[in-house]
């Protein structure tokens, strides 16, 4: 039974993923565009050279960790919308901390800017938890809200602080306290590949011991399954909700320096959320919220949108194209239990088969 | 000799591999009250399924009236005259009892619903029926028997001819039940037939006729309940010989171990336990009885920690532990056995080893500094499944995949094995079948021998009188009398569990 259970958990996003696959196909007929060029594209354009591959693997890195971020908190039962603005208030603290202590030895600054970010995603998750810790309030509501707070403050603060008279960005930081090395750039053909992915990759196998093997990460589940039961086991429930979002919030921050750091070396005014923090939660969803699964949605979706860029080059059709996949892909990952009830009917169709016959 | 209105022929209904019910036949008469008996799991309640169209069977027929029939839905049952009576009714809280009745089958009268003429309706079955029911009230103001009888009232509105009661007296109190078993014997007479489920002896022995015991999805027996006694149907049913009762051996009853004093506690403003004393010594199982909602959940959950205190002094062994968290009095070695096995006393998605260190999985060897031993929680699970007779693959096993009493004898297994000095056990076997219930019944009596005090809360009048050595009662909130389990009869704890008879508390 239980392993049944296990193979659904990688059979449905598979099914997932290549339903995803069909519908875009399908589009592209309609509309007149040829699928298997376009997907050959977007092949190539995501892993065909060493230059994509530390593109598509750079692309990652903030999905798989604003994904963590997601489902720490979803593992506590609270849905934590709230990833873009952690991670722009993760980018901002960043690139603060370098630009104001530029004399700093060059690993103080990695080191400190991505502790920093972590602590300003923690502080923009806190705020939500413990809204909803101590008076009840829809983490839904303060997210987002606090989502807008972190955009317009982030942009008032860099035009008023950080950037030059006349300009929308800041200074960018001193090559000694970016991820994107030399020894990187030359490996990869000049990508932007950076050491934050190591950290990104580090922090899915801890968010999963923390998960699995840690007193903590046990409190965490017991509140999300069953907050009445962890209540009676004498579990702090307020607290634990608490941890879960500082966590949450720590991973989304630490996304934001290391993109701050790593891929930007700046930040700059902008008009909308980071659309990463949202990203963060498909990837999660696909993976049901298993970390090391999360390392291949976040691959996928990284690679769908790296790749993506190449379809328009090769072809005529617009790019957006992998929108509707990666779209779609959600759509199916939702409606799992369309495939659960198709996956039990074939296994029903077999057993009555198999007495049909033994009659 | 009466017709035939129900036949099931040959049935078995398999899910994937497991066969829930394998070749069952069954008849019922007209105007026969038939008692189906069997553990939980026996598959009793699939075999009804299948009756009321719920489920499809996968083998076997049934006939209704001597008429093959094939069922496809609820309606398709309720059509043939079959009508069901949930354990857990499907009432609309805020509609009134005429409109729950009414409910999908509307008498109309120029498009708009008559309602002069389904009181009318109505009223002459009541009568017929005996069934006292108030039209006018909310469904959300009346009692649970009343509610029952609304059921009831639903299914003769349809004009069924066919009742089945699933565990219909799981809620009830003990007037309640006689009171049912009335409307079971008029029902009887009106030529009505009655299947119902259960696995309470007493009642088939007051109430029905004839009584099939299925065990493991197969008919055991088929007898006329007047020739067998009621320790034989328990035998069948389980399959071995049944003990109805409890050794007690003398132990030291002097120490105080829980003393409760001027206890006042509110729910939503009202006051649910009023100026409550109470003790329990070393060796004693103190038994409260008393209806549902006069007072005992808030008590309990006073005591562990749960709920707030107005005022009061909660003493365990000498200390104060008013207000005090739940883990401060887990430590204090106080466990608790919780009513509600699925949303309080279990995460079900967890493991069992989990759910058995649920409440000590902070401590070594569990924890070293943050990091959880799960070779040890799962070896320790595994020992405590064996020990305490968890029926499961393995400890690995998530805890909602088990039966009710598997899931309550991993409450028990994990509330014992913290070697409480006071067990608080609230309705321990609500909902378990007999096997569960004696194999329950020993460990919390086992714990009475240990020399620890227990407290158990039951609102089954035979639980609290098997096994307590003292009963105090609770009414509104208090205490209103105390008994000697030896001389009583559930008659007289029955009245004053209603409130009606005071006698002197001591």
């Amino acid at each position: 039974m239980e392993t049944g259970k296990n193979k659904n958990a990688i059979i449905i996003p598979l099914l997932a993923v290549l339903s995803g696959f069909i519908v875009g196909a399908i589009l592209m007929l309609i509309f007149g565009y040829n699928p298997i060029q376009n997907y050959g594209s977007l092949f190539t354009g995501a892993f065909g050279d060493i230059f994509s591959i530390g593109e598509t693997l750079r692309n990652m890195t903030p999905l798989l960790l604003t994904g963590l971020g997601f489902a720490v908190a979803d593992k506590a039962g609270f849905f934590n919308i709230g990833g873009p603005g952690q991670y722009l208030m993760g980018w901002f603290g960043a690139i603060v901390f370098v630009l104001h202590f530029k004399a700093l030895p060059g690993i103080v600054l990695i080191i400190g800017a991505i502790l920093v970010g972590g602590l300003c995603g923690s502080i923009w998750s806190g705020i939500a938890g413990y809204l909803r810790a101590y008076f009840g309030t829809s983490e839904v509501i303060t997210t987002i809200m606090l989502n807008y707070i972190s955009l317009y403050y982030v942009n008032y603060a860099i035009k008023a602080w950080l950037a030059p008279k006349g300009s929308d960005s800041s200074p960018s930081i001193p090559s000694k306290a970016s991820l994107n090395t030399a020894f990187l750039q030359h490996l990869t053909n000049n990508s932007t590949f950076h050491w934050g992915f190591f950290i990104a990759l580090f922090c899915a196998f801890a968010v999963w011991f923390y998960f699995n093997k840690t007193k903590s990460g046990f409190e965490i589940r017991g509140v999300g399954l069953n907050p009445s039961a962890s209540r009676y086991a004498g579990m702090d429930v307020k607290k634990t909700i608490i941890v879960a979002m500082l966590i949450s919030g720590l991973l989304a921050g630490v996304a934001g320096a290391l993109d701050g750091i790593g891929n930007y070396q700046n930040i700059s005014v902008s008009n909308s959320t980071p659309s990463v923090g949202f990203d963060g939660m498909a990837v999660a969803l696909l993976a049901s919220e298993n970390p090391i699964g999360m390392m291949f949605s976040a691959l996928l979706f990284s690679a769908l949108q790296i790749g993506g860029l190449s379809i328009s080059v090769f072809s005529t059709t617009p790019s957006e194209i992998v929108n509707v996949v990666m779209a779609s892909i959600i759509f199916f990952v939702a409606i799992r239990y369309a495939f659960e009830i198709l996956l039990a009917k074939g296994i029903i169709k077999k057993s009555n088969k198999s007495k049909e016959e033994n009659n | 000799m009466a017709k035939d209105v129900v036949e099931m022929r040959h049935i078995t209904k398999q899910f994937g591999n497991f066969k829930a019910n394998d070749d069952i036949s069954l008849t019922l008469h007209q105007g026969e009250i038939l008692a189906l008996l069997g553990e939980n799991g026996a598959g009793k309640s699939t075999l009804m399924g299948m009756l009321s169209g719920l489920l499809k069977p996968t083998a076997g027929q049934i006939l209704i009236d001597g008429k093959e029939v094939e069922m496809d839905s609820p309606r398709d049952a309720k059509n043939l005259g079959i009508g069901m009576v949930h354990q857990h009714f499907m009432l609309i809280p805020a509609f009134s009892v005429l409109e729950n009745i009414i409910l999908g089958d509307e008498p109309l009268k120029q498009g708009r619903i008559d309602y002069k003429q389904a009181e009318k309706d109505i009223t002459a079955l009541a009568e017929k029926y005996h069934l006292d029911i108030n039209l006018k009230a909310k469904v959300a103001d009346i009692t649970v028997g009343m509610q029952q009888r609304v059921e009831i009232m639903k299914a003769l509105y349809r004009k069924a001819n066919v009742f089945i009661f699933d565990e219909p007296t799981a809620a009830l109190t003990p007037q309640e039940i006689e009171q049912l078993m009335k409307i079971f014997r008029t029902l009887a007479a009106e030529n009505k037939s009655i299947i119902f489920i259960t696995h309470k002896l007493k009642e088939i022995k007051e109430a029905a006729d004839r009584c099939i015991i299925i065990r493991a999805g197969k008919v055991i027996d088929d007898v006329m309940v007047a020739d067998v006694a009621e320790e034989k149907m328990a035998e069948m049913m389980v399959g071995r010989k049944v003990r109805t009762t409890v050794d007690k051996e003398p132990v030291d009853q002097t120490k105080t171990v829980l003393e409760v004093s001027g206890l006042n506690v509110e729910k939503d403003g009202l006051a649910a336990v009023k100026n409550l004393n109470l003790t329990v010594h070393t060796g004693e199982i103190v038994g409260v009885a008393g209806v549902d909602g006069n007072g005992q959940s808030e008590l309990i959950d006073a005591l562990t920690g749960l709920r707030k205190i107005k005022s009061g002094s909660v003493k365990v062994n000498g200390k104060e532990y008013a207000n005090h968290s739940v883990r401060e009095i887990t430590e204090a070695k106080v466990a608790y056995i919780p009513e509600d096995r699925q949303t309080v006393g279990l995460i079900l998605p967890m493991t069992i080893a989990e759910n058995l260190v649920l409440k000590n999985y902070y401590h070594a060897p569990y924890n070293k500094q943050g990091i959880l031993n799960y070779n040890k929680i799962n070896a320790d699970g595994r020992q405590l499944v064996k020990d305490f007779d968890i029926r499961s693959q393995s400890e690995k096993e998530a805890v909602g995949s088990l039966s009710g009493g598997n899931q309550q004898k991993v409450i028990v297994a994990r509330e014992i094995a913290s070697q409480p000095d006071l067990l608080i056990a609230a309705n321990p076997t609500r909902g378990v079948d007999v096997g569960a219930i004696e194999y329950i019944h020993e460990k919390i009596n086992a714990e009475r021998n240990a020399g620890k005090a227990v407290l158990l809360i039951s609102f089954e009048l035979d639980e609290i009188l098997k096994l307590s050595d003292r009963v105090v009662v609770m009414h509104a909130g208090e205490i209103v009398g105390e008994i000697d389990p030896n001389h009583t009869s559930a008659e007289e704890l029955g009245l004053m569990m209603a409130g009606q008879k005071k006698t002197a508390a001591k």
